[in-house]
């Protein structure tokens, strides 16, 4: 089903596709995207494919439980939001607050990501969420983090630009990043999470999500995992634990 | 009756009567005094163990005969309200230090646990310090001979309520020449009366009792909140008559979650804690509350204080809309707020966000743990709070679009209804649902071992409560203070709950200076109509 987004609010956007869905239509083409919000938000069904073209708007696959969409440009705020299942592939780059909550699924940004990234992932039995940024992160990364990874992978970077902000993995407490490259140790929160090389079982861990972010892009895999990565971890499953007098 | 009954033999030290039973306590190097005095009658005594099984906190253990750690005794009042032969009492431990008007027995106690630990002290259920009430300093109105009462005995009486948005203005339009609505009516709830459930999760209350204020809500045709705790497998068929809770931590929040409730709650604040997030500890996620949180067993669920992806009105309005989008326009959203000194310009621009509902919660709200500095010193009323909200949005216009459910210390029928004459549209309960379930207010839900079987999830504790019995009791308290309110309606003379509403004329203030009489809106009592 092929939608023309343009000067579609996005409300009727959505209740189109939404009704679509319920009709049993898989596959949607949206055309002319100028950042109507909230495409994908609360769809069930991995047979789901949104292909979009153009620039969503913020809260792209939010709540999402099980489809595909692919972006033809860049995206905004808040991506995968609290999504359950599903995959998110960003062509271009994308903006703050990206898997806010995120239960499950991937989502793959070709390009650099913006603060906040990944706040509060959690991994539940068999679902763990994975984030992969072709370029480079900001602030704030990975806080709060319960569970899932992220990778950053710091392509086509240029000479002296930091690959993560400051403030990487406070109150983390679960999960794990991985960053391709060199971090200043002054940009992760050393009291909620700890620092070192990739190992070998960390790459191993990481490799099919590369491969699958490489394989989406059309990239070289040995490209994007050469090198040394630093891993950081959560020191504690209970950060706040010590904290209160009983 | 400690003091009469004389000490066993052989065990505690001689000659102290109660206290001879009292196992030898660890001595710190400061005095820091257990908090209750737990005498026992050995002369009564029927020897059943009965009140050492009962003790959730392991204070009790039975050396031929029932030996108190008083540290550990939070006086719960279990074993006493178990005891067969009437053998128990706690009571407090009254101290003999010098008295002091500023240094109260709380304060020097409170610096001795500090001394030891270093940490940050931690409370439950709602503050319990003596700030005025001004629930006690409000008074409704009653007709006399000029305008008659009405007796619900032989009247009817509508408490019937409506939780939502009411349109700015109703269109109408012709169809084959007979009048049909034109505007979009948006997704109401409705109540069989304007006493609501708070938010308690289940992590914070145990299944059964979660259960059992979900069943409550189902016989009186009123609803109950998740929390933020997700929505156990068990509690699904009560789901209709549910809010669902989404707040920072996201804990069980997905698209089926969305769909099974009434309505969808977005947490910002809770009145006993405002500004502050929530650790579920580690311990408390069991096997069943992590599946229906859906995180690891075992591990901490933090909720931040704020929401990451919320730092302005315009990111709220983003989620409230995002979660419209999710289900379908079908679901009322509400936004809960902890009553703040800024609260009614932070409540228009809730309203003005797109939510449907703002619940107000007031700085005496309860809560399963929260530091006690918090919970005791932050936060306003929530009878100033409701006035507030109600005046501002009145002024702006925009009353109409969204209901106002004010929380955080509603003791009686007679405090909901000041709340709705101050200006609410309902009134959510969580401590007196608890205290219907057995609760004694001890303060200890922090701790997880909770005699009364409500905020605990040890299967040794849990199964005490028998969930539908706990609904008929939270029932019977809601029909109750229903049956209450009707009373307090006829009395004034009015045969529906919806014209005593933001009808401040009808309340009359003592003791109460002149700029609280302003910001609440009301006269002092002697000033007529």
């Amino acid at each position: 089903m092929r939608i023309d987004a343009r000067e579609l609010h996005y409300r009727e956007l959505n209740r189109q596709i939404r009704e679509a869905v319920a009709g049993g239509e898989t596959r949607f083409e949206l055309a002319n995207v100028n950042g109507q919000r909230y495409i994908g938000d609360g769809i069930q069904g991995e047979k789901v494919q949104i292909d979009i073209e153009g620039v969503p708007g913020n809260d792209l696959g939010a709540f999402m439980d099980g489809p595909t969409v692919r972006v033809r440009g860049n995206a905004q705020d808040a991506v995968a939001n609290t999504m359950n299942a599903g995959r998110i592939v960003v062509e271009g780059r994308a903006g703050d607050v990206l898997g806010y909550g995120m239960r499950g699924g991937e989502l793959f940004v070709r390009g650099k990501v913006g603060y906040r990234v990944g706040i509060h992932m959690k991994a539940y039995r068999g679902r763990m969420p994975v984030v992969v940024a072709g370029g480079t992160a900001g602030d704030f990364l990975g806080e709060y983090m319960a569970g899932g990874m992220l990778v950053v992978l710091g392509l086509e970077r240029q000479d002296g630009e930091p690959l993560i902000g400051d403030w990487c993995g406070t109150g983390m407490h679960g999960g794990v990043i991985y960053v391709r490259g060199e971090v200043d140790p002054r940009l992760v929160a050393s009291k909620f999470a700890s620092m070192g090389p990739a190992e070998e079982k960390d790459r191993e861990d990481m490799r099919p999500h590369v491969e699958a972010f490489c394989e989406t892009f059309s990239l070289d895999v040995e490209e994007a995992l050469a090198g040394a990565f630093v891993r950081m971890a959560a020191i504690s499953h209970r950060p706040y634990g010590a904290k209160y007098a009983v | 009756m400690g003091s009469s009954s004389p000490g066993r033999e052989g065990i505690g030290r001689p000659g102290e009567g109660a206290r001879a039973s009292a196992r030898p306590r660890r001595v710190p190097a400061y005095r820091r005094s257990a908090e209750f005095r737990w005498t026992h009658d050995a002369e009564r005594c029927a020897r059943c163990k009965r009140c050492v099984q009962q003790c959730g906190f392991k204070a009790l253990s039975w050396e031929d005969g029932p030996v108190v750690d008083p540290d550990k005794c939070v006086g719960c009042h279990r074993c006493e309200t178990f005891c067969p032969q009437e053998a128990i009492a706690v009571v407090p431990n009254v101290q003999h230090y010098r008295p002091h008007p500023l240094w109260g027995q709380a304060h020097r106690q409170n610096v001795y646990l500090q001394a030891e630990t270093g940490g940050v002290l931690l409370t439950g259920m709602g503050n319990d310090l003596p700030y005025p009430i001004l629930w006690d300093h409000l008074l409704l109105d009653a007709c006399q001979v000029t305008n008659p009462s009405i007796d619900p005995l032989r009247e009817p009486m509508e408490l019937r309520s409506y939780l939502g948005r009411i349109p700015d203005k109703v269109e109408v339009k012709m169809k084959d020449g007979r009048p049909e609505p034109a505007t979009e009516m948006g997704p109401v709830l409705q109540v069989e009366t304007p006493i609501i459930f708070a938010a308690m999760s289940y992590g914070s209350i145990s299944l059964n009792a979660q259960k059992a204020i979900a069943m409550a809500a189902a016989e009186c045709g009123t609803l109950w909140n998740t929390g933020e705790g997700g929505l156990h497998e068990e509690l699904k068929p009560y789901a209709d008559r549910a809010f669902v809770q989404c707040a920072s931590g996201r804990f069980g929040v997905h698209a089926d979650y969305l769909n099974a409730g009434a309505a969808i709650e977005i947490k910002i604040g809770q009145g006993a804690k405002p500004g502050i997030g929530g650790h579920l500890p580690g311990e408390k996620v069991s096997a069943a509350v992590s599946e229906t949180r859906m995180i690891p067993v075992g591990s901490d669920a933090l909720s931040p204080a704020p929401q990451h992806d919320i730092y302005s009105i315009e990111d709220l309005k983003q989620l409230i809309f995002a979660l419209k989008e999710a289900t379908n326009y079908e679901k009322p959203v509400s936004v809960k707020i902890a009553a703040v000194h800024n609260v009614a310009a932070i409540a228009s621009g809730i309203v003005r966000a797109g939510a449907d509902m703002v619940y107000l919660d007031g700085f005496r709200g309860g809560t399963g743990a929260a530091p006690t500095i918090i919970r005791d010193h932050l936060g306003i009323p929530i009878e100033i709070a409701i006035a507030v909200v109600d005046q501002q949005l009145r002024e702006e216009g925009i009353r109409n679009r969204a209901s106002i459910v004010a929380a955080g210390g509603i003791r009686s029928s007679a405090d909901a209804a000041k709340a709705i004459a101050l200006g609410a549209d309902a009134v959510a309960v969580g401590t007196a649902a608890l205290l219907a379930l057995g609760c004694t207010l001890c303060q200890k839900c922090y701790t997880g071992k909770c005699s009364w079987g409500i905020t605990t999830q040890d299967p040794r504790l849990t199964r005490r409560l028998d969930p539908y019995v706990g609904s008929k009791r939270v029932a019977n308290l809601v029909r109750g203070w229903s049956a209450e309110l009707e009373e307090i309606l006829g009395a004034m003379g009015v045969n529906a709950v919806e014209s005593l509403r933001g009808s401040r004329e009808r309340l009359r203030a003592v003791g109460l200076d002149k700029t609280t009489l302003e910001i609440l809106g009301v006269k002092p009592a002697g000033v007529g109509a």
